[in-house]
């Protein structure tokens, strides 16, 4: 199978600026998000994403000057997220040089907004970002549900109905976190990355929790991902991602080297 | 000499026109005017989305009638990138069954549901991610790009030409060969997203400024 396993590194951005949180507090700066995406460009990551994590309406704009610039300048899919509500969100993120657009708190709200955006972008374009958190205890079968608001209000949703009910209304692709390892480094969540990976048609992204090389393997061989992102092992230059894609391939996963 | 990519309303107009402009000094816009389209000394036909909201939205804008005029002229090289590619087969089964430009026989089918590989594992659909192309036959805009060379993937319906000269590259996904490289005189067109795929997506639109065919 000559379709390679994607390494995304993900910028979170806040007023125009690369930050990463550490289970959402505790941020630490780590750059000019162009800057960063070339650096990752040049590196050879099959794909950038780039989650706005700016609080205020006002430096919203940043985020489209922001995506633009990348978009000049670095010649792999962009992945913009946060904040896309409306598909003037998304037409906005598309001709600014998206490639795709991740819906995540407006497809809880509004479900029916996937279906909208699916039919009138195509579901290429559409990622639903699903934060899942666990929810059964030790011993239990295994259950996660969705969490919003970066992991602090449940819903109830069971997170693999909830992850085929939106591949039905139309997403192309599953940005799957786990919002009890985001930030811990103590790998994925494997549990629901299979779960989901093996409910749904579409690729599924694993996220959350990776410290370590094998965290990635893990993500693809026992998580059955389609692809693994990660921020904080990038970052700060703990690994470069042609170790990652050497480390991977060595482990008998098909990469773009 | 200007390079203009025709804007219908849907399609990564920026990202095609960045990557044209990183390659070349050449005038590149993005426009929807018959007379900067008639008037450009290539064209560009991108396409986003749904094929039908594509072909609605060529007609809506009245650039139908304008790029079949263009194609049937055979006067200038036309590169058609992902829906762009597609629209140029005589009719896509996407949304019910669309009729497309029809400059190429052949049709766009989809790539099907519950796929799984040799070893069971779960085929995704879209066919999303890096992959390799195989060159079937030499073209001047495979110049500098190695046989096999992976680029940038995303659709869920791919072309099937009907005649084996039209077609310049193929992938293997799903047990299936799509033809992602077509192409006949002054056309050439790709699934795969040259704008998106790194050093080899950026040669391939290089090739393609440069090409006299």
């Amino acid at each position: 199978m000559a379709l390679a396993k994607r390494i995304i590194p993900c910028l979170d951005v806040d007023a125009g600026r690369v930050v990463k949180g550490v289970n959402f507090v505790g941020i630490r700066d780590a750059g000019d998000p162009v800057e960063v995406a070339k650096r990752y460009n040049q590196q050879g990551a099959d794909e950038i994403t780039f989650l706005d994590i700016t609080a205020s309406v006002e430096d919203r704009g940043t985020t489209v000057e922001m995506v633009e610039r990348i978009a000049g300048e670095v010649f792999i899919p962009l992945t913009v997220g946060g904040g896309i509500r409306t598909c003037d969100d998304i037409r906005t993120m598309l001709n600014a040089g998206a490639d795709k657009v991740s819906i995540n708190t407006a497809a809880v709200t509004h479900p029916e907004f996937v279906h909208e955006a699916a039919e009138r972008f195509g579901s290429q374009c559409i990622v639903v970002a699903i934060d899942a958190k666990r929810v059964s205890a030790e011993g239990e079968t295994p259950r996660w549900e969705i969490f919003t608001h970066g992991g602090r209000t449940p819903t109830g949703l069971d997170a693999v109905e909830w992850a085929r009910k939106m591949v039905d209304l139309g997403a192309g692709e599953l940005l799957l976190t786990s919002m009890d390892r985001d930030g811990t480094k103590a790998g994925f969540d494997i549990g629901v990355t299979r779960a989901i990976a093996d409910a749904v048609s579409v690729p599924v992204i694993a996220s959350g929790g990776v410290g370590d090389l094998d965290h990635l393997v893990a993500g693809v061989k026992e998580g059955g991902a389609d692809a693994v992102l990660a921020a904080s092992i990038f970052h700060f230059g703990e690994y470069t991602i042609p170790d990652a894609k050497r480390y991977m391939a060595e482990h008998g996963i098909e990469m773009r080297l | 000499m200007t390079i203009a990519v025709i804007d219908y309303g849907m399609g990564n107009l920026h990202s095609v026109a960045k990557a044209l402009e990183h390659v070349t000094h050449e005038n590149v816009v993005i426009t929807d005017d018959s007379r900067s389209i008639r008037g450009a000394s290539r064209l560009v036909l991108p396409g986003q989305g749904a094929i039908r909201d594509c072909m609605s939205e060529l007609q809506r804008n009245d650039l139908q009638g304008l790029v079949q005029e263009i194609l049937r002229a055979q006067g200038k090289p036309l590169l058609g990138i992902c829906v762009g590619q597609q629209m140029l087969m005589e009719e896509s089964e996407e949304n019910g069954g669309v009729p497309c430009l029809g400059y190429l026989p052949g049709r766009v089918r989809h790539f099907g549901r519950d796929l799984h590989d040799i070893d069971g594992q779960r085929l995704k659909v879209p066919h999303m991610g890096w992959n390799r192309v195989t060159q079937r036959h030499a073209h001047p805009l495979w110049a500098g790009i190695d046989d096999g060379a992976r680029f940038y993937f995303v659709h869920s319906y791919y072309v099937e030409a009907q005649e084996d000269g039209d077609v310049f590259g193929t992938t293997d996904y799903a047990g299936l060969t799509p033809h992602v490289a077509t192409g006949r005189g002054p056309v050439f067109a790709v699934q795969f997203h040259p704008e998106k795929s790194a050093h080899d997506g950026l040669r391939l639109l290089e090739n393609f400024v440069n090409w006299a065919p």
